[in-house]
């Protein structure tokens, strides 16, 4: 039996159903429309509806970038990347930036501000912001159509009752266009403000959950808080009272993460990868 | 006066219904469940005006049909038959002609609802001062301490102490939890509130202080209310106007004081006689 | 540099697959390796569980993915799934009637004698669960020698084509509602559309048919114990080959493409006064109907799938009154590739919103105890 697949993988009737959900997501911003989501060969959760996404929208010209955690060589970036070059002969992979078409990323948007020609595509597990109030999908829905998200903010106002702080801190609901309201994708809350008037065109993708929503370009994406108690990021401030900086690229405004290293000590490193590695060609180039 | 709710015809049948369900029960037949295909005939022909401002107590003792209403004009359930208009200023809204969206919006804005089970009124997962925000964000107010502010500014008036505004309902005692009801049931300032037995089940004493207090919030907002109740007290206690029912048919109306001393119906004199 | 966060993962990767085909080969050079034939004829009932679970109806494909994944079934399901997922879907067949079934086995707990009679045929059921240490160490020529032994013994009367159904005696008798084909939309085909709930039952029977064994038990078992009221007589139970009928591309006449190992469960319940499934024609109360079926030898999950069937009926009528009749509950949890991806996912790194969350934790932790100071 013939063991030759199809460019991309699937079929192209999937496709096309694919491409059509994801105009239809672009002219509802924010709306999650379900579409059928076919099995793909890697684990439900590890990224199958980012990867249906860009799989429906790659071509022959296009430069892809996959990221997982801010990082091009993390193991479930690399396969995913594998799998694309295996699957769609004649395309590009590149870890820079500036030279992809098509990003897909995994819990991070690149420190870098995406361009118009750009397009990002971000993996969700959970896709509905709504599910820590309401379990029913059907429901669910009925409150999104009527924009009734009394429930999901008094989850806030228990959490500044409580806590004197909004709790959530990855994945923060963020409303689109002014209407629907979206779960990011666990994306940090330093990273949610990029998606405001960006440039590039976002697209979200739930393999699991059958959903594909999108935060067009130059569309509103506002975080969800009261006015008098704003949204926050992750706040990198040292002990000191300065910005802490990389411990390698020594940049001071990207999003960190934090180890411990062979000494005890803790330190910081930026997220994204290919931006260290740029900020360092600065430097030394 | 003000016209505030215009119901007319409203009847409700469990069952799958035939054409001689109407026929053959109600208070002259001793009966609610109809012979011919054992429907039960919950509620015919109600029709009533309510005013702003007023009190309007319906009464009767259970199976009269008495919830039933309360449930069809909150939406909880959609009638077998009937209309329903409510005013709001200028505006006429045919209550079961609305698309279930408007229905939520109309509970929501101009409603209040305070079931006998707190329950059902309340969600007992998040504190009594978050079950207040929760009706203040459905309407759009996005400041938290304004919430704050107004959450207990209305607890202060339905006595509930303020130190526990941020604890869980359900850790309250039962007139506590009806008091946290009515605070959230107020906090839109809805022209039109439902009191389905809210004092049913509660110590004597708790009752008084209940009573008292919705009286309060009427004369203070003019809030028109339809109390429903099986107690000729309470009756007495709140409603201008009463509607006596029975096997779902009202048998007598009228002003409270006037049915309560001259009742002309057997049903309404048994009632008052055994309540004396 | 101390510390690298997530690099040389290419590498990993790659010598990982080889410990797990090193797994796969561990015997060493004395080692022989399965061929498909055996895996399909000798693994008969975990060659079932993976056609079924799979969604694909490939006998040879099914015996390798679980040849490659070492018999996980979860992963066999799943490769073939993905398989699937590169095909497109070229035809449609219409609704078959099981009726034209060729049996290997029948059965029927609610009458002792039914049309056809009962056929026991291949089942466990009544056999002594006692390890057979003579299959320890059993040659080729005794293997082989059973079989010949069997064959030859094999009675040549003639089992009929097909046998009539058990439900359409109870529907004669008026104890079950007629069908009634005007009220049906053609099938729900859970592979092209996703579930936007409320979903038609032919969603959810889609649904459960290819739903893991284990999930659908656990939640059918549950409603048998108590959450849930249905006490069930299974009206037949039969387990054969159905031709599979496809419309000739030209002329469409419909042409017997071949034929698929299929297990059906029909499972009959009292009616609930609050319930009662009334027909159309009078209103007198009758049998409520679950219906369970799958690809492959599998009555375990046919079973559980009929009673689900049953279950969610209610629900969708009536409101859930236990997780057993709730539609989104029971359907979008069964499905063994969706839950064992998301489960494995929790392996992989989280370093970025673990790190937001150590902000959020931080920062409360200093709130509340400077609001103490």
């Amino acid at each position: 039996m013939s063991s030759a697949i199809n460019f991309a993988f699937l079929d192209e009737y999937a496709k096309r159903e694919i491409r059509r959900s994801v105009l239809k997501a672009i002219c509802i911003p924010g709306y999650q429309v379900p579409y059928s989501s076919r099995e793909m060969p890697m684990g439900r959760g590890f990224g199958t509806g980012g990867l249906q996404l860009t799989l429906a929208l790659i071509g022959e010209d296009d430069c892809l970038k996959v990221i997982d955690q801010g990082s091009d060589d993390s193991v479930n970036a690399v396969n995913l990347r594998k799998f694309v070059e295996m699957t769609c002969p004649g395309i590009n992979t590149t870890t820079r930036l500036q030279e992809a078409t098509l990003i897909q990323s995994r819990h991070r948007i690149p420190e870098r501000p995406l361009l118009a020609h750009q397009i990002l595509v971000l993996q969700v597990p959970y896709p509905d912001a709504l599910v820590i109030v309401e379990p029913s999908e059907e429901k669910r829905k009925t409150m999104h159509g009527e924009a009734d998200y009394s429930r999901l903010l008094v989850k806030l106002y228990e959490d500044i009752v409580k806590f004197k702080e909004i709790t959530i801190s990855h994945r923060y609901p963020t409303r689109i266009n002014g209407h629907y309201i979206i779960d990011p994708s666990p994306i940090p809350r330093y990273d949610v403000p990029k998606l405001n008037q960006s440039e590039s065109l976002t697209l979200l993708g739930a393999g699991r959950e059958k959903k594909i929503y999108a935060v067009p370009p130059y569309c509103s994406a506002e975080p969800l808080a009261f006015n008098d108690v704003p949204f926050r990021i992750e706040d990198f401030t040292g002990a000191n009272g300065e910005r802490r900086t990389c411990m390698i690229c020594s940049t001071s405004n990207s999003f960190l993460d934090e180890f411990i290293d062979e000494q005890g000590s803790r330190v910081y490193q930026c997220s994204d990868s290919d931006y260290c590695a740029q900020q360092q060609e600065c430097v030394h180039g | 006066m003000d016209k505030i709710l215009e119901v007319s015809g409203l009847s409700q049948i469990y069952g799958p219904g035939c054409d001689q369900c109407f026929t053959c029960t109600g208070p002259e037949f001793e009966t609610n469940i109809c012979k011919h295909c054992s429907s039960i005939v919950a509620l015919h022909d109600l029709t009533f005006d309510l005013y702003k401002g007023e009190i309007l107590g319906i009464m009767g003792e259970s199976g009269s049909g008495k919830s039933t209403a309360v449930k069809c004009l909150y939406f909880d359930q959609m009638p077998f038959g009937g209309s329903a208009i409510f005013f709001n200023n200028k505006e006429q809204k045919h209550l079961f002609t609305l698309n279930p969206a408007q229905r939520r919006s109309l509970r929501n804005q101009h409603f209040g609802m305070v079931y006998q089970n707190p329950n059902l009124g309340l969600n007992f997962d998040i504190s009594a001062g978050g079950n207040i925000a929760e009706r203040l964000l459905m309407n759009r107010v996005l400041n938290y301490s304004e919430i704050r502010s107004r959450a207990h500014e209305l607890l202060t008036r339905t006595e509930v102490l303020t130190e526990r505004m941020d604890e869980l309902p359900k850790n309250f005692s039962g007139g506590m939890q009806q008091r946290v009801q009515i605070a959230k049931a107020l906090s839109t300032r809805p022209s039109l509130l439902f009191l389905d037995e809210v004092t049913t089940g509660l110590d004597l004493s708790v009752q008084a202080k209940i009573l008292d207090l919705i009286l309060e919030i009427q004369a203070e907002l003019d809030t028109a209310m339809i109390v429903v109740t099986h107690d000729l007290g309470v009756t007495r206690l709140l409603a201008g106007r009463t509607l006596v029912m029975k096997y779902g048919r009202v048998v007598e109306s009228g002003l409270t004081d006037q049915i309560l001393e001259d009742p002309q119906h057997a049903y309404t004199q048994q009632l008052v006689a055994s309540a004396l | 540099m101390g510390y690298v966060a997530i690099k040389g993962g290419g590498r990993a990767i790659q010598n990982a697959a080889e410990a797990l085909e090193l797994l796969r080969v561990q015997q060493g050079e004395s080692g022989l390796p399965l061929n498909i034939e055996q895996i399909e004829n000798q693994l008969y009932f975990l060659h079932s569980r993976i056609v079924s679970e799979g969604g694909l109806y490939h006998p040879q494909l099914a015996a390798l993915a679980i040849k490659q994944s070492l018999g996980d079934t979860l992963e066999a399901s799943f490769a073939l799934r993905a398989y699937r997922s590169t095909k497109a879907r070229l035809l449609e067949t219409p609704v078959h009637n099981t009726a034209n079934m060729r049996l290997i086995r029948r059965i029927s707990a609610s009458f002792k004698d039914i049309p056809g009679g009962q056929m026991l045929g291949p089942t466990t059921d009544y056999a002594l669960r006692l390890l057979r240490m003579e299959l320890l160490n059993e040659s080729t020529e005794q293997f082989q020698a059973v079989a010949k032994d069997l064959l030859r013994h094999v009675p040549t009367a003639t089992v009929p084509d097909s046998f009539p159904k058990v439900l359409d005696s109870l529907r004669d008798e008026g104890l079950l509602p007629n069908i009634n084909p005007a009220g049906h939309d053609g099938p729900f085909d859970i592979t092209r559309e996703p579930l936007v709930f409320p979903v038609p039952r032919s969603a959810a029977l889609a649904t459960m048919a290819r739903g893991e064994t284990g999930s659908l038990l656990a939640i059918a078992y549950s409603n048998m114990r108590g959450y849930g009221d249905v006490h069930p007589t299974v009206a037949e139970l039969r387990v054969g080959y159905l031709p599979v009928m496809l419309p000739h591309p030209i002329t469409g006449e419909l042409i017997e493409a071949g034929e698929v190992l299929m297990t059906e469960c029909e499972v009959v319940a009292m009616y609930q006064d609050n319930e009662c499934a009334t027909n159309e024609r009078n209103s007198l109360p009758s049998f409520s109907l679950g219906y369970g079926a799958c690809f492959g030898h599998n009555e375990v999950k046919a079973i559980s799938m009929a009673i689900l069937d049953r279950a969610l009926q209610k629900g969708m009528k009536d409101g859930a009154n236990n997780p057993s009749e709730d539609p989104e509950f029971v359907l979008l949890h069964i499905d063994g590739i969706d839950s064992m991806g998301f489960a494995s996912h929790y392996k992989m790194p989280h370093y970025v919103t673990f790190q937001s969350d150590m902000d959020r934790l931080r920062t409360t932790q200093s709130k509340q105890e400077s609001s103490h100071e």
